[in-house]
């Protein structure tokens, strides 16, 4: 062993694995340092049988390990021969605690005391983190815990499980889900509330206590571990109780506090910005290299390739083309003037003003998702109304809007390195106009979640982008009367303001005088009427609110508050009130908008004077309605309870319209006067859904509904995001016999979604659990099933915009 | 207050059927409107017609009524196909369930017309009193589909059927731990009301909604006349609370038979009247 190795590698996941054996296969004296006791840990804690997707496709893989789609035993049993075979230097159960030095010779401690030097040091950490261990007296006997992979494996024993977050709930429920287990299951808390979990969550723990099924211990700490008990601090004093097994899930610390103590540096204080790298992976601390999931690229292929690269850098192949080169070469290919890569990345970033802060690295890996595309003179890029949710940037020449749907003719220009299509990207919303170029032009198409991570991750294309999009939105507001020059002074003084579900935007009775663009999210209107409110209206994304009290100088008339989570754009009055003054046609337009606002609120403040029962319901029906997150959704499914029979034929067709699996669940949910909102999809503005899918296998269709694609990898984050229990985790059943030869002579299970234990029995017991949910029977001629099979009219899809006016509402109370 | 965007609503609601209206005011009764112009029809002619000696199912023109309320007979009945057949397409089965009452009604005036009044103790009056049979039990169905929905939703506050039944498990677990304490008699009481099967009830009892054999009310009644200790009054507290747990799941139950039951009349007789049409058909044609 030397004394000084020339590289230590940090973390055995594919991108550390890849890079020690590349290490190992140049003769180069290397470490691969493991926090656990066996490598990959992050495939490792998959659950059993997981099938592991080896995507982007199009990527050549570059390593000396190999790698493909397959089940998660299959790829750890190759790494593990593998890097046995190449003699790779492994160093487990050696968590690194500190690096300290400087580049030709860092000192790397771990938590059992020892000191590893080397001259470079490859980070592969990934983002996992660790998770926060116990520490209390006993905490390091045997059975404590700190994950849960399969439930269903213990039996007979008292387990008690230590914190109070999502994670935990599911661990104790799970443990005490089947009795036959026999189980003894007691989850502690350190608060009396449980407000970190998910509403359903609590709502299912609760159950569970009610049912003398978990014992939920309330302000309780534990206090000290011993084998086979546990020592509580409750509240009233201390207290032994019988334990087997802790669970502790606790949470777990980000590695972003031990990078930054090494000395490297972040792109933004973001909490998703990644360490600054240069092109051979290499930190703002020299000698100190960040590859993997924790660079910023989280899927296996990236990480395996990269870990590669670094060590072919680190060993002078400075010359050394990454292995997207070709696919990047591909891309290029249909662009006119024959220009290399370097020369394409180089024009792009820096004619597109968004684009202008990437490193050269974020630029390549911004492209690998990106398209480009060349076209003529006069050729349309996208149409008015078309689905779609990604943005385009200009690196050479420039488009035209056709900002009247009516006269085509009408067009505002888009100049070079500039962008359009954010605003797709923003509400998820079709294409507000059709886009065609005025001269020849090379444009960059960002997917919806490149184009986020690019402006979650670079504070000036934020800035950009959210300047453009202000001024577009303005534009498109008011008409086709304005330039953006018209505009100007209002984005000048434009200030983003995000507001919390319930806060108050305006105030009635209030004299302040500016105005609101909603820019997602969206609000309510109410009037305090006989001291009490009343709802008035209803308002989504793309909308302005307050202008009334600019334009007549009155106090504010009603109170506007959001009705989930949004953000607003304010705006000085006295700067609208300019604006109009310039502008008599939109003035006029101003004050038609307002007059039929007016109408509508002495309408209703008129109704209830004589049907004050009406505006009453009405109110608490939109009320409820927000309350059940109609104000996020697009689409959703509502049942006329006056009308249901409770046939389920919604849910039957559900299930047979797709695969044999229901979306669907027509009794649960809540109700409020007969008006049922089941649980089923909502196809949120912004769904929570999306935020976090590994694969990105969500997306939003053509028609606005947002579906799970087929390269679902099954891990349950969507799930877990929705807040409202719409995602169902099951593998794909079997087909069953046809509909007559069930008429007929009773074979299969007939109509509807078959019992969970006939999919068991006749299905393929290794089908893997994917994401299922509702589709809005995208590409199904006729559309939603669910509405479609209804034999009385319950059932009916709804936009919250067209829903959450008075007509409907009250003809519901009815 | 505020003013909304031009945004795409039509393009959407091309799409999304928003009509909110319940299968028998379906696109403004167009159902019942062909339905009504049908009857008035088939009886202006039956009028207007001349046949002689006098109207019967053998002539022209009851020929022509037949056939039409043969043809109606399988379509209406294909229904059942239909509900359970989820194929792509642009139907609704609200139109087809709106299209079922009001044509199944006309059948009536129809079928009626094509016997020209000449019944008798035969098959093809069999095959009339079958139809007439069906369409009775229909009716009800309608009256049943319109007015008890709203019972259901009231009576089932926000809860599912697994939960009221999770709700009588969990009030279980606790009787019988506060039972522990009771003596031989009146434990013996719980114990039953305990191991009822209160899923099982006859048609009667179902349909009415009255379980006259309640174990749980009898044994809070005689709970009620005996000693009166602290074990005993936790007892009763919550056989109250199982009592008016089953009086939920009981209500449910009742109103949901009472939207299904007529069902049990309406299938089997509609697949007996269409044994009895073919026999009324087939014998028609053998014996012209």
């Amino acid at each position: 062993m030397p004394d000084r190795y020339r590289v230590a590698i940090v973390g055995s996941g594919p991108a550390g694995l890849s890079a020690a054996a590349r290490a190992a296969e140049l003769g180069m004296s290397h470490v691969l340092i493991e926090k656990t006791d066996h490598l990959s840990d992050t495939i490792f804690k998959y659950q059993k049988g997981k099938h592991v997707m080896a995507t982007p496709s199009n990527l050549v893989l570059r390593s000396d390990l190999d790698f493909d789609a397959g089940k998660r035993e299959a790829i750890l049993d190759t790494w593990d021969r593998q890097v046995e075979e190449r003699q790779v230097n492994v160093k487990l159960d050696a968590e690194v605690v500190e690096i300290t030095g400087e580049t030709g010779a860092f000192e790397i401690k771990t938590k059992k005391g020892e000191t590893i030097e080397a001259e470079a040091v490859v980070l592969a950490i990934g983002t996992q983190g660790n998770p926060n261990l116990l520490r209390i007296p006993g905490a390091d006997l045997p059975h404590i815990q700190y994950q849960l992979d399969d439930p269903g494996e213990y039996f007979d024993e008292h387990i008690t499980v230590i914190g109070s977050g999502d994670a935990g709930i599911e661990n104790a429920l799970g443990l005490a889900a089947d009795p036959a287990q026999r189980n003894t299951v007691s989850i502690l808390n350190r608060r009396a509330e449980f407000a970190r979990a998910k509403e359903a969550n609590v709502k299912l723990l609760e159950e569970a206590e009610a049912d003398g099924r978990i014992s939920v211990r309330r302000e309780t700490n534990p206090a000290e571990v011993r084998p086979g008990e546990l020592v509580l601090d409750t509240r009233d004093g201390q207290e032994t109780i019988r334990c087997d097994r802790i669970i502790a899930r606790t949470g777990s610390q980000p590695p972003r506090a031990f990078v930054e103590a090494i000395g490297i540096g972040f792109t933004s204080e973001d909490r998703a910005a990644f360490p600054q790298l240069s092109p051979s992976f290499e930190t703002t601390k020299n000698g100190i290299h960040v590859i993997g999931a924790l660079a910023g690229y989280p899927l296996i292929k990236h990480c395996m390739n990269q870990g590669y690269d670094v060590i072919e850098f680190l060993n002078g192949n400075t010359g050394l083309k990454p292995a997207d080169e070709p696919i990047l070469a591909e891309k290029f290919a249909a662009l006119p003037g024959n220009r290399s890569v370097d020369e394409w990345l180089d024009t792009f970033r820096s004619n597109v003003v968004i684009l202008q802060e990437l490193s050269p690295l974020q630029m390549r890996e911004l492209m690998l998702d990106s398209e480009v595309a060349y076209y003529d003179t006069g050729e349309v890029i996208f149409v008015r109304n078309d689905p779609g949710s990604s943005m385009f940037a200009i690196a050479e020449g420039s488009v035209a809007v056709e900002v009247d749907s009516e006269d085509p003719s009408i067009t505002v220009p888009i100049e070079q390195g500039s962008i359009f299509g954010e605003v797709g990207l923003i509400s998820g919303r079709r294409r507000g106009s059709t886009i065609r170029t005025a001269q020849p032009t090379v444009v960059m198409e960002l997917s919806r979640t490149a184009a986020l991570k690019l402006v979650a991750t670079t504070p000036s294309a934020n800035r950009a982008v959210n300047r453009i999009t202000i001024e577009r939105q303005l534009l498109q507001m008011f008409g086709s009367g304005l330039a953006k020059e018209d505009v100007a002074e209002l984005v000048e003084a434009a200030e983003t303001l995000e507001v919390r579900a319930g806060e108050k935007v305006i105030e009635e009775g209030a004299e302040d005088k500016d105005v609101y663009v909603i820019q997602r999210g969206s609000m309510i209107v109410e009037k305090d009427i006989g001291g009490h409110p009343v709802f008035l209206s209803y308002v989504p994304a793309g909308s302005y609110v307050g202008e009334m009290a600019v334009v007549d100088g009155s106090p504010r008339s009603a109170t506007v508050r959001a009705a989930i989570k949004s953000e607003v754009v304010r705006f000085p009055g006295e700067a609208f009130n300019r604006l109009l003054t310039r502008n008599p046609r939109l003035f006029e337009r101003v004050r038609e908008d307002m007059a039929s606002r007016r109408d509508i609120n002495r309408f209703i403040e008129g109704q209830k004077h004589s049907f004050g029962g009406a505006v009453d319901m009405y109110s608490a029906t939109a009320q409820f309605l927000i309350d059940n997150g109609i104000g996020e959704a697009t689409d959703v499914l509502l049942i006329d309870e006056t009308l249901c029979v409770g046939c389920d034929n919604c849910e039957k067709a559900c299930a047979d319209s797709h695969d044999g699996l229901s979306r669907l669940d027509r009794e649960a949910g809540r109700t409020y006067a007969h008006l049922h909102v089941p649980t089923s999809c909502r196809h949120c503005e912004h769904p929570h859904c999306m935020a976090d899918c590994p694969p990105n296998a969500i997306k939003r269709g053509p028609d606005g509904e947002v579906f799970i694609d087929e390269t679902c990898i099954g891990c349950g984050n969507c799930q877990r995001n929705c807040p409202y229990d719409v995602i169902r985790m099951d593998p794909k059943p079997p087909k069953k016999p046809s509909l007559l030869s069930w008429l007929l002579f009773g074979r299969g299970p007939g109509p509807g979604e078959a019992s969970y234990e006939w999919r068991k029995e006749h299905g393929d017991q290794d089908a893997a659990k994917v994401a299922i949910k509702c589709d809005m029977c995208a590409g199904i001629e006729g559309g939603p099933a669910c509405v479609r099979a209804c034999p009385t009219g319950a059932a009916i899809r709804v936009a919250p915009e067209k829903f959450l006016t008075y007509t409907k509402l009250t003809e519901n109370g009815s | 207050m505020a003013s909304v965007p031009d945004s795409d609503f039509a393009f959407h609601e091309k799409r999304r059927d928003t009509d909110h209206e319940s299968f028998l005011a379906h696109r403004r009764f167009r159902w019942l409107k062909l339905a009504t112009a049908l009857c008035v029809a088939a009886v202006a002619s039956y009028f207007l017609v001349d046949v002689e000696p006098r109207h019967n199912g053998g002539s022209w023109y009851g020929y022509t009524l037949g056939t039409i309320g043969l043809g109606l007979i399988v379509w209406l009945s294909l229904l059942g196909i239909r509900k359970r057949r989820i194929s792509e397409g642009r139907w609704s089965l609200k139109a087809w369930t709106s299209a079922h009452v009001y044509l199944g009604l006309a059948l009536v005036v129809i079928g009626t017309l094509h016997t020209g009044f000449q019944l008798g103790w035969n098959v093809h009056t069999l095959a009339w009193a079958l139809m007439l049979l069906v369409i009775v039990s229909g009716l009800y169905g309608i009256v049943v589909y319109a007015t008890l929905p709203s019972a259901l939703s009231d009576n089932s506050r926000e809860m599912t059927r697994r939960e009221m039944v999770e709700a009588v498990e969990a009030i279980d677990r606790q009787v019988e731990k506060a039972a522990q304490p009771l003596g031989r008699e009146q434990a013996d009481l719980v114990i039953a009301a305990l191991d009822e099967d209160i899923f099982h009830a006859g048609v009667l009892a179902r349909l009415s909604g009255r379980h006259t054999y309640c174990r749980t009310t009898r044994a809070l009644e005689n709970l009620a006349h005996g000693v009166r200790d602290e074990a005993t009054d936790k007892v009763r507290s919550l056989l109250g609370r199982r009592k008016a747990q089953l009086d939920q799941i009981r209500r449910h139950m009742k109103i949901r038979a009472r939207l299904e039951v007529w069902l049990y009349i309406h299938v089997p007789a509609t697949i007996a009247l269409l044994a009895a049409l073919t026999a009324h058909v087939v014998s028609v044609f053998y014996y012209w």
